[in-house]
């Protein structure tokens, strides 16, 4: 069915037909409506999920621990401050190897307050255990929501699913949806390999584990994580091989023959990949590449993929404040330092608190980038773009 | 009394364990100070097993039997609570 959905209700929807067990949440701007919606399905009947209003969102990853401690498929969905607040337990479920599906609406972190779309949030989580997909659009939202439960469960530890705020969560557009009844038959039900509610085979879970235990708990986790990409894969395709739509780990736009390319992550993909074809127009040879599998960061894929240009430039929309520059980019020097083929990178600070990225600017970075490939060198390897006083 | 530890392949994952487990993990080890029990002057008024923190007392049809080195830590509340006229167990050092 084609509808017109936006990132929020897309997730939303997508949540209605995965029916989860529990889905125990706290509503924050721009991610209320997904827990908004999700309320009034349980309100409507259409799920016979059990749903918990959470007074915090500390209390609501809480009650998401439990409940899939206990074998629950579960589900919560939460932005910036929430994430923020509920850092404690993010290392709970995934040090317990719980499969929980987090939607998170990607916000500025205050201070200064702000509600709209940079990455500082779930970059500010990313060693926490968890995996991490940006999404470009609402569809792949929907889509990846969907495949987040699959991935979660066979590799037990828990997802991220983020949208852009606002540009995504509630930019309206084209979303083809899978019949109702598709979804859980393409989900099955979850199997949890030992669950608290199994009597018959009482566990204790989470008890205190010191020097003699702790550092082989984590070396499993470690493993766990080392191991995802190829499960992502395996589930990305079955996805397409049932529904028709395919996902990359790592998006590469018209890299065939680019000679220089932009590396984004979340909605800057759509934007970036207009002002590729206007720039190809214009004879121009770029590319760009879109890191839609952020933790495990796919080093093989994004290796192949960056080092086919002569100049990267990497666009963060967060900043480590560590005078190193951005997330992907620091990622990106660490697997290059092995490389044999090596680009110029530079690293284009961009977007934060919401700040918008347009097409034009994105064709001024490709300007460039193609500038630097002409000189051969790079003056100033990490810029603030679009900042006012640069 | 020590046991060889299992590396990361062979545990449970996520920090899971089957229950009971404590009766495996023999807290004994940690101990400095030993109860030597005499059967001689013990009365079997049962305010040692009463007052262990453990279950380091050993008792069967009500008489104590003696001290479970296994659980025992070497706390001593069982020496300072036998009645002053009985004085059925003492401390010693543990020798390792």
């Amino acid at each position: 069915m084609i509808v017109a959905r936006t990132g929020n209700e897309a997730m939303a929807e997508a949540m209605r037909q995965i029916n989860p067990d529990v889905v125990a949440a706290y509503p924050i701007t721009p991610a209320t409506e997904i827990v908004q919606h999700f309320a009034s399905y349980v309100a409507d009947g259409l799920v016979t999920t059990e749903y918990v209003p959470a007074e915090s969102e500390h209390s609501a990853l809480s009650a998401c621990i439990g409940a899939a401690a206990a074998g629950a498929r579960v589900m919560t969905a939460t932005a910036a401050q929430g994430l923020a607040l509920m850092h404690e337990m993010l290392f709970i479920a995934s040090g317990m190897r719980l499969p929980i599906v987090l939607c998170l609406v990607n916000r500025a972190l205050s201070s200064p307050i702000n509600i709209h779309c940079d990455h500082s949030d779930s970059l500010a989580s990313r060693d926490s255990g968890w995996l991490q997909i940006f999404t470009e659009n609402p569809q792949e939202a929907y889509d990846t929501t969907i495949m987040a439960v699959k991935i979660a469960e066979e590799i037990l530890l828990p997802v991220m699913v983020t949208t852009d705020g606002f540009i995504i969560s509630h930019g309206m557009e084209r979303v083809e949806l899978i019949d109702d009844d598709k979804v859980p038959e393409w989900l099955g039900e979850r199997k949890a390999p030992y669950t608290l509610l199994d009597v018959d085979n009482p566990i204790t879970i989470g008890m205190l584990d010191l020097q003699d235990y702790y550092f082989e708990h984590k070396r499993q986790e470690i493993e766990a994580m080392n191991n995802a990409l190829p499960v992502i894969e395996k589930v990305q395709k079955d996805f397409g091989d049932t529904f028709g739509r395919y996902y990359p780990i790592v998006d590469e736009y018209r890299m065939e023959d680019a000679e220089v390319a932009v590396l984004v992550m979340g909605s800057t993909g759509g934007t970036g990949k207009v002002a590729v074809d206007r720039m190809r127009k214009k004879g121009k040879k770029v590319g760009l590449v879109r890191c839609r599998v952020y933790r495990p960061f796919p080093r093989e894929r994004m290796l192949k993929a960056i080092t086919k240009v002569k100049v990267l430039g990497i666009m963060d929309r967060a900043d480590t404040l560590s005078t190193l520059g951005g997330h992907l980019y620091n990622d990106c020097r660490s697997i290059l330092y092995e490389s044999e083929a090596r680009p110029l990178l530079k690293n284009y600070i961009y977007g934060l608190g919401g700040r918008d990225i347009s097409i034009e600017e994105i064709e001024t970075v490709f300007e460039q980038l193609l500038e630097i490939k002409e000189r051969g060198r790079v003056d100033k390897e990490i810029v603030y773009y679009g900042v006012r006083g640069e | 009394m020590k046991k060889e530890k299992k590396g990361w392949k062979e545990l449970p994952l996520g920090l899971v364990w089957q229950s009971g487990t404590s009766q495996e993990f023999e807290t004994g080890d940690w101990r400095s100070d030993k109860p030597i029990w005499d059967a001689k002057k013990c009365t079997h008024c049962l305010i040692c097993w009463i007052y262990c923190p453990d279950s380091a007392i050993i008792i069967k049809d009500g008489k104590v039997q003696g001290i479970d080195y296994r659980y025992c830590k070497g706390c001593g509340i069982c020496a300072e609570e036998c009645p002053p006229k009985v004085k059925a167990i003492t401390m010693v050092r543990e020798e390792k």
